[in-house]
């Protein structure tokens, strides 16, 4: 039993307002790609911490192992190798994917479970694998195609940003490990200004266009990324991700009837789907693969 | 390291060069990462390979294998043309100054006094002139054309730029970038650091690589300063202690040397390891040799060690020549060896030609394997078909394998590679019927000594009389093992200053520094180095104060460092000849008038007066750092490029008819089986990658998940052209073998122009086996050559030549 | 637990009226939002040192069981420790998951011995290896163990048995094999230092 509970805010499938009253620091990890090295430690302190063993794989002819985020792999390195123009010479890019924790999480606003979605006041998103019905949602609402399947107990997971270390005070287990303090963990506001003063330094370094990526499109996120490049496409990260309109459109008040309506067919043409071919496969076509 | 892990974030240029920081030493890395974010320091990594710790550096050159020497002749020559050198640091605390003897010189890729036929030199040229009054004669100007500074200056001139290219692959303006990063730190008030392991350590050449990297630190005035030194990453958690512990062929505890056979009786050994001072008031700290020796002897033998017999000199094994592991295994091959015992020590993986381990290992009458984990050495004589392709019915050995703790199960210390003792608890039993290794050890042995009491045999009184006084003999806990590798006062230790004064050291106290140890048998001591880590006061290696009051990361309360609880070597050095720090920003020692104080236990002798004239490296008997190396190495006394005993190219471009190293050991049968580059076109090189641990992690889950197969590197060129696409099966062969790993094609390793011609390099990580929780893989050390660097054996992993070509599909 | 039930009846209130699967009547019989429970709260504590590259990093061991006489601890976690001036808490990938090194299924768990010409390990007992190896040892000195060389020098060796030294072991280990290798005149003798 955690010793504290965090509050929650927003849980999916419930249109009744939260209590409000009390407040909670807001957290954030900061991703400073000019620090990673891609050692993947951030990978093992989550599959240790969390008691996941993904598959023993094969080496795809690259370092990304495993080659996609899974139900049992909730963080992987992507490693791009890029030649930068006007003759900066080879960078290889390396990115920590992984759920970034939205301010407006599209998963929650598509996820059709009563609570199987949940944010807490800090603004960590968390999934509840007892409520949730493996209907594949929250992986249509997800603008960053996070959420995964496990074919043990057709339930989605994502990183829960160690929601259970931070209810009791402790920062979460890939911030933790981290070797170089490429990840860093803390209030929103304080990562915010960290990140402020990597920009300067790697300004002055030469990366002009260093950038903070705290994407407005979904309310901002708690999980932010420091871009020496600047560029989030060079990183391959959605430039301006929104949830899909369609997401928010059976999900507003206005549209409660054919909201229940449409309820109905999810959870009818889930169940057939789910009978007839097994979990949703998601498609894969934004997320490419290094060389 | 000279310095230590901490100390790196002081430095305002980090060299990563023959090392892999970000990969092999993480947590380490992170150092360098604190001093790019907040000393603005510069990350400069030169490798074969743009590698993780290449992801983050400021400016990467890539390297063809093999020509590290090359490439940092040609920044002392930088150095030297540019006069961008500590000119104060070098004149008073190098040997720049000394006056090499009539007779040594350097012609054609030779020094003087080479033999042929013996593959070895007659250093006898290979000194200093000596004056009439017994000591080295210097000109402080610099100018004779026999000192020192001249002749570096006349043997790296040959180094250009053009050249480095050429040798290196290193464009010229990389190269020139490169140069004047590292020339900046010749200010005082600027270091550099240079970070290095097993990258320039396996090469044929390998204590040469280092020492260049020595002589540029002298030179820019960087070592004994905070953020500078020579710092050697080492490579597994306790070897640093087991090299302190002289657990090698020739080593004795705390760099004491094993006698040779032509040391003849004791006095004449100690009197070859006790230096005399060859420059005025130097301190010449061998001197104390004897003391440290009788120590020891007194701590493995007892009263059975006396003066009259030379406190048991002859239980000391001679030396007829030195026992390594490539010589070991040769002779394993000769079928001269019976019987092995492999502690936590997987040397089929992990030695080189991994045909000739096998035949070695299937001669053996007996094998032991004392493992908490499975090994194929201890699993050589298992069928794994392509992997393993033995037939167990045809070998004759018998194995046994032992279960051991590991470390979460034992209680110990451990040095790392900055030289800290560092405790640890026991935190649970080991599995099943798993014991320590201090038990299996004298479980052994006890019932060896028991069997001579009741038998007698060969020359029984060393197991007779060894030292046993531990509680319980079949299990001698750590902390007496600690307490005897302190040592300990077997009578009163007189203050010399004052005999009436209390003594130093009581009968039967702990002592607390090797400064008390004594050669009339009244101490003992097991590591004289170590004394101190374990005192009257309790063990020093567990105290866990993080306090760093300097700032400068020095911790002088966590854990306890060897020597005396000194963290940054030679450190004297930090300050100027007159006492005062040379830059006042970081200051790790000083002269206060009476006496010299600092941040960190000064590395000198505490009393010597500036004006006395003692230099900072104490244990060298002329007292400064040596840019020429006299007779210490085995091919010469300045660094020369030498190609790897597998080159690319036909000939080495500095002097075509020496290649290789002309001092190298290389057996004949050995020889035939290198390759030539008409059959073995690229350079290859191996390597760990930062998901796994030697030989170990493949036996755990996570690291398996995380890097689950071997895979193979090359550039995007060489796999055009061989039609090998990522992910592809691949077989890379070298003259001794083959193995199949998955194609990574990159362009992270490009081709490189050497010599006029085209040299693509290809890279073999090391990890992965016939046993283990990844997949079953081939034993990547099949290919490598078993030849080693000429002083060390270390075998020359970094630079060997293979073929490459597409595997058919599901080969792997 | 005040806490979670407050926030029980809260969620249970929102879930009866919402949108979704309740209104449909799928109410799950528990409509519960909390973290996973901190698996740590409990366990026992023990400093180490991260066994594989010589950064010495210093971990902290979690183990199941507060050390009473029936419970047999055994390590379920390990972290970096905070207080350590090198790692500051960090660890890499290796280290982060030291905890699979330390229950490897891999682990060797008896004595195991294989015959010549076999093609399996069998178990034997620890008294049966140590005196059959103490036996092969002796023996082989006996007979192998040079006391002159051809020149009448006392020399004292035993050339025809090696021992690999561990790297990863502790300096107490180190210290007592030396002891124990060099007393019975060893010189085929390394370490891991150069691979």
């Amino acid at each position: 039993m955690a010793f504290q509970s965090l509050d929650v805010i927003n849980r999916s499938a419930s249109t009744s307002t939260p209590p409000q009253a009390r407040g909670a620091l807001e957290v954030a990890k900061l991703i400073d790609i000019s620090k990673c090295i891609g050692c993947k430690a951030c990978q093992s302190a989550c599959m240790e911490w969390n008691d996941l063993r993904d598959e023993v794989g094969v080496n795809p002819g690259h370092y990304d192992n495993p080659a996609d985020l899974t139900a049992q792999s909730w963080t992987v390195m992507r490693f791009y190798e890029e030649e930068l123009p006007a003759d900066k010479g080879l960078a290889w890019l390396i990115v920590k994917d992984g759920c970034l924790h939205c301010a407006e999480p599209g998963c929650l606003k598509a996820c059709p479970a009563p609570g199987a979605i949940v944010q807490y006041a800090n603004g960590i998103v968390d999934f509840q694998q007892d409520q949730c019905i493996g209907c594949g949602y929250c992986q249509t609402g997800c603008p960053f195609n996070i959420p995964r399947y496990s074919m043990k107990d057709q339930k989605a997971y994502k990183c829960t940003l160690c929601s259970d270390r931070v209810s009791v005070g402790l920062e979460p287990a890939c911030v933790k490990t981290c070797p170089t303090g490429a990840l860093a963990f803390g209030t929103k506001t304080d990562m915010k200004d960290l990140a402020g003063e990597r920009l300067v330094e790697l300004k002055a370094r030469g990366f002009e266009k260093a950038a903070l990526y705290d994407p407005s499109g979904v309310g901002g996120t708690h999980v932010l990324f420091v871009l020496p490049h600047g560029d989030p496409e060079l990183y391959r990260l959605p430039k301006d991700p929104r949830v899909s309109p369609l997401v928010a459109l059976w999900r507003s008040g206005v549209a409660k009837t054919l909201g229940v309506l449409t309820m109905v067919s999810v959870v009818v043409a889930g169940f057939f789907h789910y009978m007839k071919v097994g979990p949703i496969e998601v498609d894969e076509d934004h997320k490419e693969n290094p060389s | 390291m000279t310095n230590n892990w901490v100390d790196i974030k002081n430095a305002n240029v980090v060299l990563v060069m023959g090392g892999n920081p970000a990969e092999a030493h993480p947590c380490g890395f992170k150092w360098v990462v604190e001093a790019k974010a907040h000393n603005k320091a510069q990350l400069i990594v030169v490798d074969p390979r743009f590698t993780r710790t290449a992801a983050v550096a400021d400016v990467f050159a890539q390297i063809r294998p093999g020509s590290d020497i090359a490439f940092l002749g040609g920044v002392i020559r930088h150095l030297l043309e540019k006069d961008a050198i500590q000119k104060d640091y070098v004149t008073s605390y190098t040997n720049a100054a000394f006056i090499v003897k009539e007779g040594y010189g350097f012609e054609d890729g030779l020094f003087s006094g080479y033999d042929e036929a013996k593959h070895a030199y007659d250093k006898s040229s290979w000194s200093y002139e000596m004056g009439a009054d017994g000591f080295a004669k210097i000109d402080p100007t610099l100018q004779d054309p026999r000192c020192v500074y001249q002749l570096m200056k006349r043997h790296y001139a040959r180094y250009t730029p053009k050249m480095v290219a050429d040798v290196t692959g290193v464009p010229e303006g990389t190269f020139q970038r490169i140069c004047e990063a590292i020339a900046s730190t010749s200010a005082p008030d600027r270091t550099l650091t240079s970070l290095y392991a097993l990258g320039w350590t396996q090469h044929s050449v390998g204590a040469q690589n280092i020492r260049t990297m020595g002589m540029i630190q002298l030179l820019l005035g960087n070592v004994g300063m905070p953020g500078g030194g020579v710092n050697a990453l080492r490579g597994h958690s306790n070897i640093q202690g087991l090299t302190d512990l002289g657990l090698l062929s020739d080593l004795l505890p705390g760099y004491m040397t094993v006698p040779r056979e032509a040391d003849g009786d004791v006095e004449t050994y100690l009197a070859k390891r006790t230096q005399k001072p060859i420059r005025p008031n130097q301190m010449s700290y061998w001197q104390n040799y004897p003391k440290f020796y009788v120590s020891f002897m007194k701590a493995w033998w007892g009263k059975a060690a006396t003066k009259e017999n030379g406190w048991a000199y002859d239980y000391l094994p001679k030396l007829d020549k030195v026992y390594d592991l490539l010589a070991v295994f040769d002779l394993m091959y000769e079928g001269k060896v019976n019987g092995y015992v492999c502690q936590g020590f997987n040397p089929l993986a992990s030695a080189p030609n991994k045909a000739k381990l096998l035949e070695g290992l299937s001669k053996l009458k007996f094998l032991v394997s004392i493992d908490p984990l499975v090994t194929e050495t201890s699993n050589f004589w298992q069928n794994h078909g392509d992997l393993n392709p033995v037939d167990p019915s045809k070998i004759q050995t018998e194995v046994f394998r032992l279960p051991s703790s590991c470390f979460a199960e034992e209680e110990g210390s451990l040095v790392n590679s900055g030289r800290w003792l560092q405790w640890h608890w026991k935190a649970a039993e080991p599995p099943g019927e798993g014991k320590g290794d201090p038990e299996i050890m004298a479980a052994i042995f006890n019932r060896i000594r028991t069997l001579y009491a009741k038998e007698g045999g060969a020359f029984p009184d060393p197991i007779r009389d060894l030292t046993w006084d531990y509680k319980i003999p079949d299990r001698p806990s750590a902390e007496e093992l600690a307490r005897e590798f302190n040592g300990k006062a077997l009578a009163d230790v007189p203050d010399p200053k004052d005999p009436k004064a209390p003594p130093l050291a009581k009968a039967g106290d702990q002592l607390a520094t090797f400064a008390h140890l004594q050669d009339d048998g009244s101490t003992a001591s097991g590591c004289w180095i170590f004394c101190g880590s374990f005192t009257q006061a309790g063990n020093q290696m567990a105290r866990r104060d993080t306090a760093d009051p300097s700032g400068l990361g020095v911790t002088p309360g966590w854990g306890w460092s060897w020597p005396a609880n000194r963290r940054v070597l030679y450190n004297r050095a930090s300050a100027d000849p007159s006492g005062k720090p040379w830059d006042p920003k970081r200051k790790l020692v000083w002269w206060n008038g009476a006496k010299w104080v600092g941040h960190d236990v000064p590395d000198f002798k505490v009393d010597s007066k500036p004006e006395e004239g003692m230099s900072p490296f104490i244990m060298n008997p002329e007292g400064v750092g040596r840019l020429f190396a006299l007779d210490k190495m085995a091919e010469g006394p300045f660094p020369e490029h030498y190609e790897p005993f597998e080159s690319p190219i036909g000939a080495n471009p500095l002097h075509p008819k020496v290649g290789p190293n002309p001092a190298a050991r290389l057996y004949a049968k050995d020889k035939a089986q290198l390759g030539l580059p008409g059959e073995f076109p690229y350079a290859a090189t191996t390597y760990r990658v930062v998901e796994h641990f030697h030989f170990w992690t493949k036996h755990a889950r996570i690291p398996a998940v995380l890097q689950p197969e071997l895979f193979i590197e090359l550039d995007e060129a060489l796999a055009a052209k061989k039609g090998i696409r990522s992910g592809d099966a691949v077989a890379v062969r070298s003259k001794r073998g083959r193995i199949v790993g998955k194609a990574v094609v990159t362009k992270r390793i490009k081709p490189l122009k050497i010599a006029g011609q085209e040299v693509h390099t290809v890279g073999i990580p090391i990890h992965w086996g016939f046993d283990g929780l990844t997949k079953p893989g081939y034993i990547s050390n099949t290919l490598t050559p078993f030849v080693g660097d000429a002083n060390t054996q270390t075998p020359e992993f970094k630079a060997f030549l293979v073929d490459v070509e597409k595997a058919a599909a599901g080969k792997v | 637990m005040s806490v979670t039930r407050r926030q029980f009846l809260q969620l249970t209130a929102a879930g009866v009226g919402s949108t979704g699967l309740v209104a449909l009547g799928f109410s799950p019989d528990r409509v519960l939002a909390d973290v996973r429970n901190f698996k740590l709260s409990r366990t026992a504590e023990t400093r180490n040192t991260c066994p594989y590259c010589s950064v010495g990093c210093g971990v902290i061991l979690y183990t199941l069981g507060d050390r009473s006489k029936n419970a047999h601890s055994a390590v379920m976690h390990v972290e970096g420790d905070p207080d350590h001036p090198v790692n500051r808490g960090t660890l890499c990938p290796k280290g982060a998951s030291l905890l699979d090194f330390i229950q490897s299924p891999n682990r060797l768990r008896y004595p195991e011995y294989r015959a010549p010409g076999s093609d399996k390990w069998e178990r034997v007992t620890w008294e049966w290896a140590l005196d059959r190896i103490a036996r092969l040892m002796k023996d082989d000195r006996d007979k192998h163990f040079v006391a002159k060389n051809a020149a009448g020098v006392t020399v004292n060796r035993w050339p025809t048995v090696g021992m690999l030294a561990a790297s990863a072991s502790s300096n107490e280990s180190g210290y007592i094999t030396h002891k124990v290798f060099r007393a019975m005149g060893g010189v085929a003798f390394d370490n891991q230092a150069r691979v």
